[in-house]
This record gives structure tokens, C-alpha cells and sequence, in this order.
């Protein structure tokens, strides 16, 4: 392997807020959907797809994200690229709120901040061959023709294909995995720091997925990136994580390190999430009722706690308030780490550890 | 295996990952894979044929159009010095279509090219910005929408009077809303793509996304569309002459030779036909080309 085609100086000249600012930090962030309808196309509803979520990464972190299809997975990515316009919120990259007067604007943050689809198809211009679309950005951004092109073939060998083989291809030309590894070196050709994954492997075969997974590790490790984790895939999520962040119906439910979340789970969801996670190992099955139905109607979501109207433990309490993002009632005192969105103490303790010693 | 294990498969399997391909650009790439493809190329040639009869009819004839001789009125196929036969008042058919076909694709193509002009422009705006300005375009185009379009290029028609200016301006109306409705609904589309959501993420500003992006992947289906329509624009506008609301007599038109020569279908239904045929002919080519511009254009279908 070229080892370090692009090297990386041991200190970010970029890293401003020292290792123990978080890279990105996300407060209190929304985005209801308008729904329009009826004769005269009225708003006649609102998708609660992200309600209140606030989560922060360090560097060289990876976050991930789980939870069920519409949960506002990919509009929390969204969002925090600025592809849409929060309803409300306040997101901070290094130490400076994007898009604020006197913080960081929209553009220079993209230029640090990069994203890969999970359509690995859509996500390219058919027009353009691989080389080309890799080379794009940085043309948009100033770099001579010549230079972008020598810069996008680096970043094909640096994702594992080879310049002259694969530059001068269209997307059709391409396998799905081939495919996804080009928008993983696009998402690289501007030398990003955070790196959003959205269902990125998602769509890939089994021994693919693998490959892919492999890729991102290395080349995390070699230009320092962090990641944002996006993924339905338990198991996926668990492989490639440091933290987790489960979400429901557009909040975030349970947050903390990947051991403790897979480990000693809190939130009932996260645990009958855990317990329909598909496992070869029979002891390991858990008595755990999985999840059973769909997730309500994000436009009309449960008062009180979301996930009441599927949760076993549910009692009237549940209605009553929205569960804040707390430490677990047994957790030692200054411990922030995991953080559960459970009223009843008994929901969160009677968890049957999954992987029992 | 048995394959793989032939050397000489291996080494034209090696051989052809090794070979670096051509840097072609996408248009190269249409343009190869139109030059095999025998139907469209054989349709575009007949149309440059008839093209160039129309404009060069001058001298692919000695008669005048206009010149009639009761003494030579409605001869058959195949007479010495009127190889398609006459008309009812004897002008030399061949001519009549020759000359005929000046009109007849000026009638047809013209209005196209306004359509795609002013639809194409407003179908792309309202593409892309959506919004209050898209729908305040596209419930406008829809009010035109409810009228069948043969219906409402005979009533512009008979508001302003017959003549070839009347029948284009007649046809490019019927022809604007569903251009702005395509354009529309594929600008729509590009918009929403992952690629240009993607190019919005690495900070592409909006102008030079619709030049790389959105453009390139719009103009192509538009531009088909705007051939498939010279067909049914050929067909309309001969119509209208046929009705007498365009082109006037005594001037060379199909539709409107089609008309006067009605009267003699039992008489010379070979030679009666003759415009019909044409009108035909040209459209069914239009049609077939734009077919093939489609399947030549489209990146996924290729090899
Ligand atoms: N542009 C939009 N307009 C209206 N509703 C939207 C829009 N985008 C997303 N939604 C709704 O917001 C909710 C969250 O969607 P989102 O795409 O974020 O889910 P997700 O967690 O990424 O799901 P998946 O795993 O299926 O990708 C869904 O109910 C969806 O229907
Ligand atoms: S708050 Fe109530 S309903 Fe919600 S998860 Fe806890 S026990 Fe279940
Ligand atoms: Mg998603």
C-alpha cells in the first residue's frame, strides 16, 4: 500500500480548540416538516423528523447513529450540513456556531465538513467519469484542471482503485462497492475533518460492506478524520463505533460509549432494538420481546414519552412529560457518559445484560 | 474456469482490463453508439433527403408550382414528364411536393422551436425554483391543458384568421404547456438527485450547479421531446391547412394539396395519396429519430 499518499502533519493546522474541544457539537436541534394537502394545498400537518437533538463528537471520534427507518436519521445529516435549514438549533464546529455572524459561514464549514450518500448510484453525475466528478469540487474551488485531476486520481488509489483503470469510467461502468468508494474519495478531495456517513454501506453486499468498513477504518486512521455513523445496521454500528446515538421517532433516546449501549443497554427501546438484532450465536438470544409494529406517524407522535405506545413498561407517568436526556438512575455520581430518556427507574434497571459473563 | 485457464482467454481478459480507455466525453460516447444504429441512422437520411428536395426544389425541377394546364389534369403515376402525375388543375405533382415541402416543415418545425424556446425556459425555471413561482407557471400551463390541443390550435386559428404566421403562432401555444410541463418535471428531478445535493455539499454555488448539473442532464430529454414533437407539429399543422385555416390557396402545401386533391381520390387514388404519404413519411422519421437520439443519450443502455 502507498502508505500516506496525502501526509498528514501530527497537529491539524486546522484544530483550534486543542483534542478536547468537541469537533462538532449539536444543541437542541429541529426541523419539522410542513405537510401540505386538501384542495387548496394547505398545511394540514407537521413530521416531527427532528425534535430537540443534541449530541456532540470529539475528535477523532466516530459517532453512530441507529435507529428504524424515519426516525430523522438522514435529516439530522442533513441538517447538519446545512442542506436544510434547521427550524431550531445551534451547531458548532470546533468551537465556532455555523452560519452565525461571527462564527463560521456555511461554505468554509463544507469545505471541513463532507458527506456520503447512500445511493451510491444517484449519488453521481452519470455524465461525469469517476475522475471528473472526484476532481469537481476542488475545480469549484479554485484548483487548476490539471492539478484536480493528479489530486483525484491520488484519492482513487488512495480508496483502492486503480487511476488507470477506473478514472475514465462512467457510474455505470461501475460495481455498487466500486461505486461507493469513489463517493468516499470525493467526500475526501477537499480534505474534510468530519466525514458523514449516511447509510454508506448500507446498500452494499455482505463481504463488500467489509471491505468498505476496512477502508473507512484505514483511512480514518491515516488523515485523521472523525465520522459521523449513520446506519439501521446494529451490528455495523457496534463494529465501527466509539459512541452510539439511538433515535425514536426524530429524538435521540440513549446516548454513550458503543461498550455500555450494547452492553448494558437502558432505554427499552434500545433493548428490544437489540434484542430483534439478527444473531448466529443461539445463547445469546434473549427472552426480550423484540419489536413488534411499525413506529407511529411522526406527524402525530405520542404525548409524553414517544416510544410509550410500543414500550412494555409504559404506565400513565409515561404520558405526562417528554423523558429529558439523563444519566441512568444507579449511574455513579459525575458520571455523563451514557445518557437514557427514561422516566421509570424499573425500565431502565431490570435490563438482563446481553452479553452475560 | 476451463475459460480462465486457456491462456489465451487470460490474455485477452488481461489484455482488455489493461488497456487504458479513451477519454471520451459523453457526447462522443452518443455519438458512437448512434453510428450503430442502422434505424436512425436511415431515418435521419431521409430526412436530410427531404430536407434538401424542399429547399433545393428550384432545381430538382423544371416546373413551375404554380403553373397548371387543363389539358394535363390528373395523369397517373409514371407518365413521361410527370413522373408522379398531376394535380386537378395539371401542375406537375412532384413539384407541388418539392415545393410543398418548404411550407409544410416550415408550418411543422417553427412552432417547435418557439415552444422549446419559451416552454423550455419556463418549464426550467419553474424547475428549479420551485416554490411560489413554480406553481403561479404550472397552474398557468394547466388552464391550456384542459382544452384537447387539435381543438384549441383550430380555435386560435379562428381568432386570428388563417395564413402560415396564424397556424405557428396557433400550434406553438398548443405546444407550450406540455414543453414547460417536460422540461418541468425533469429539472425537478436533477434537482433532486443525489449528485446535485452532493455538489451542494462541497460548497458549489447554485449557478454553477444548474451549468454542470442540472443542464446537462435536462437539455438532452428536452431536446428529444422537442423532436417527437415536430411530428405531431408536421401532422397538426397539415391538418389545419387541410381545414383551411392555414396555409392559403394557391401556395404548395400537403396539407392543403391533400385537401384539393380529395376530390379526385377515385379518379387518381395513387396520386391522391401522394401528400399524404409525405406528411407521413416525415413525421414517422421525426418520431424514429427522436427515438433513437433517446436510447443514444441514455448512459445506462450503452455498449
Ligand atoms: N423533505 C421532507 N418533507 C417532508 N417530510 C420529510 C422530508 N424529509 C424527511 N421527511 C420525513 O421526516 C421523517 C424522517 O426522515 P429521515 O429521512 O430523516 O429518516 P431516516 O431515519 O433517515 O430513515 P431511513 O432509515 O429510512 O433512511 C420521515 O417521516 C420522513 O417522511
Ligand atoms: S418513559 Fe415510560 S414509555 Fe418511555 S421508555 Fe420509559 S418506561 Fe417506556
Ligand atoms: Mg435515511
Amino acid at each position: 500500500m502507498s502508505a500516506a499518499l496525502l501526509p498528514v502533519p501530527p497537529v491539524d493546522p486546522r484544530d483550534r480548540g486543542g483534542p478536547a474541544q468537541p469537533l462538532l457539537s449539536v444543541t437542541d436541534l429541529r426541523k419539522h416538516f410542513p405537510v401540505y394537502g386538501g384542495l387548496l394545498n394547505r398545511r394540514v400537518a407537521t413530521v416531527q423528523a427532528v425534535d430537540d437533538v443534541s449530541f456532540t463528537i470529539a475528535k477523532g471520534e466516530t459517532l453512530g447513529v441507529v435507529g428504524e427507518s424515519g426516525c430523522g436519521k438522514s435529516t439530522t445529516a442533513r441538517l447538519v450540513m446545512h442542506l436544510i435549514r434547521p427550524d431550531a438549533g445551534s451547531i458548532v464546529f470546533d468551537g465556532e456556531e455555523v452560519g452565525s455572524q461571527a462564527g463560521l459561514s456555511v461554505a468554509e464549514m463544507r469545505r471541513q465538513m463532507q458527506m456520503v450518500f447512500q445511493d451510491s448510484y444517484s449519488s453521481l453525475n452519470p455524465r461525469l467519469t469517476m475522475v471528473d466528478s472526484i476532481a469537481y469540487a476542488p475545480r469549484m474551488h479554485g484548483l487548476p484542471a490539471r492539478q484536480a485531476v493528479a489530486r483525484s486520481e491520488q484519492l482513487l488509489a488512495q480508496v483502492g482503485l486503480n487511476p488507470a483503470l477506473f478514472a475514465r469510467r462512467y457510474p455505470h461502468e461501475l460495481s455498487g462497492g466500486q461505486r461507493q468508494r469513489v463517493n468516499i474519495a470525493r467526500a475526501l478531495a477537499l480534505e474534510p475533518r468530519l466525514v458523514i456517513l449516511d447509510e454508506a454501506v448500507s446498500a452494499l453486499d455482505k463481504s463488500v460492506e467489509a471491505q468498505v468498513l476496512n477502508l473507512l477504518a484505514e483511512l480514518k486512521a491515516r488523515l485523521n478524520l472523525t465520522y459521523l455513523f449513520i446506519s439501521h445496521d446494529l451490528n455495523v454500528v457496534e463494529y465501527i463505533s466509539d459512541r452510539v446515538l439511538v433515535m425514536y421517532l426524530g429524538r435521540v433516546v440513549e446516548a454513550g460509549p458503543v461498550e455500555e449501549i450494547y452492553g448494558r443497554p437502558r432505554h427499552p427501546y434500545t433493548r428490544a432494538l437489540l434484542a430483534s438484532k439478527p444473531t448466529l450465536d443461539p445463547d445469546r438470544r434473549t427472552t426480550v420481546l423484540p419489536l413488534s409494529g411499525d413506529p407511529p406517524n411522526p406527524i402525530n407522535p405520542p404525548s409524553g414519552c414517544r416510544f410509550r405506545t410500543r414500550c412494555r413498561f409504559a404506565q400513565p407517568a409515561c404520558a405526562e412529560m417528554l423523558p429529558p436526556l439523563l444519566p441512568p438512575v444507579d449511574a455513579a455520581p459525575g458520571d455523563a457518559q451514557h445518557l437514557v430518556a427514561c422516566i421509570l427507574p424499573e425500565a431502565q434497571m431490570n435490563a438482563e445484560p446481553r452479553h452475560a459473563a | 474456469m476451463s475459460d480462465l485457464a486457456n491462456p489465451d482467454a487470460l490474455a485477452t481478459l488481461v489484455g482488455k482490463a489493461t488497456t487504458p480507455r479513451p477519454a471520451a466525453g459523453y457526447w462522443t460516447a452518443v455519438g458512437r453508439r448512434l453510428k450503430r444504429d442502422p434505424v436512425t441512422i436511415i431515418v435521419t437520411l431521409l430526412l436530410l433527403a427531404i430536407v434538401l428536395m424542399a429547399i433545393c426544389a428550384p432545381w430538382v425541377t423544371s416546373y413551375d408550382p404554380y403553373a397548371g394546364s387543363v389539358m394535363r389534369r390528373l395523369r397517373p403515376i409514371g407518365t413521361p414528364g410527370h413522373w408522379l402525375g398531376t394535380d386537378e388543375t395539371g401542375r406537375d405533382l412532384w413539384t407541388r411536393l418539392a415545393y410543398g415541402g418548404r411550407l409544410s416543415l416550415l408550418a411543422g418545425v417553427a412552432p417547435v422551436m418557439v415552444s422549446l424556446l419559451v416552454g423550455g425556459l419556463l418549464g426550467i425555471t419553474a424547475g428549479f425554483m420551485g416554490g411560489l413561482t413554480g406553481t403561479l407557471i404550472m397552474r398557468t400551463m394547466d388552464v391550456f391543458y384542459a382544452f384537447p390541443s387539435i381543438l384549441l390550435a383550430i380555435a386560435i386559428c379562428g381568432l386570428l384568421g388563417n395564413g402560415l404566421t396564424n397556424s405557428i403562432i396557433a400550434l406553438a401555444v398548443v405546444f407550450i404547456p406540455p414543453m414547460v410541463r417536460i422540461a418541468e418535471t425533469v429539472t425537478t428531478q436533477a434537482r433532486h438527485l443525489d449528485f446535485v445535493e452532493a455538489a451542494r455539499a462541497s460548497g458549489t454555488t447554485t449557478m454553477q450547479i444548474i451549468r454542470h448539473h442540472v443542464l446537462a442532464n435536462v437539455l438532452g430529454p428536452i431536446l428529444v421531446y422537442a423532436t417527437s414533437l415536430i411530428s405531431l407539429s408536421i401532422i397538426l399543422s397539415a391538418g389545419l391547412s387541410f381545414l383551411g385555416l392555414g396555409v392559403t390557396p394557391p401556395q404548395a402545401e400537403w396539407g392543403l394539396m391533400l385537401n384539393s386533391l380529395r376530390q379526385s381520390i377515385y379518379v387518381q387514388p395513387y396520386v391522391a395519396a401522394l401528400p399524404g404519404v409525405m406528411i407521413f413519411v416525415t413525421s414517422m422519421c421525426f418520431n424514429l429519430m427522436s427515438d433513437g437520439f433517446r436510447s443514444a443519450m441514455d448512459v445506462r443502455l450503452s455498449k
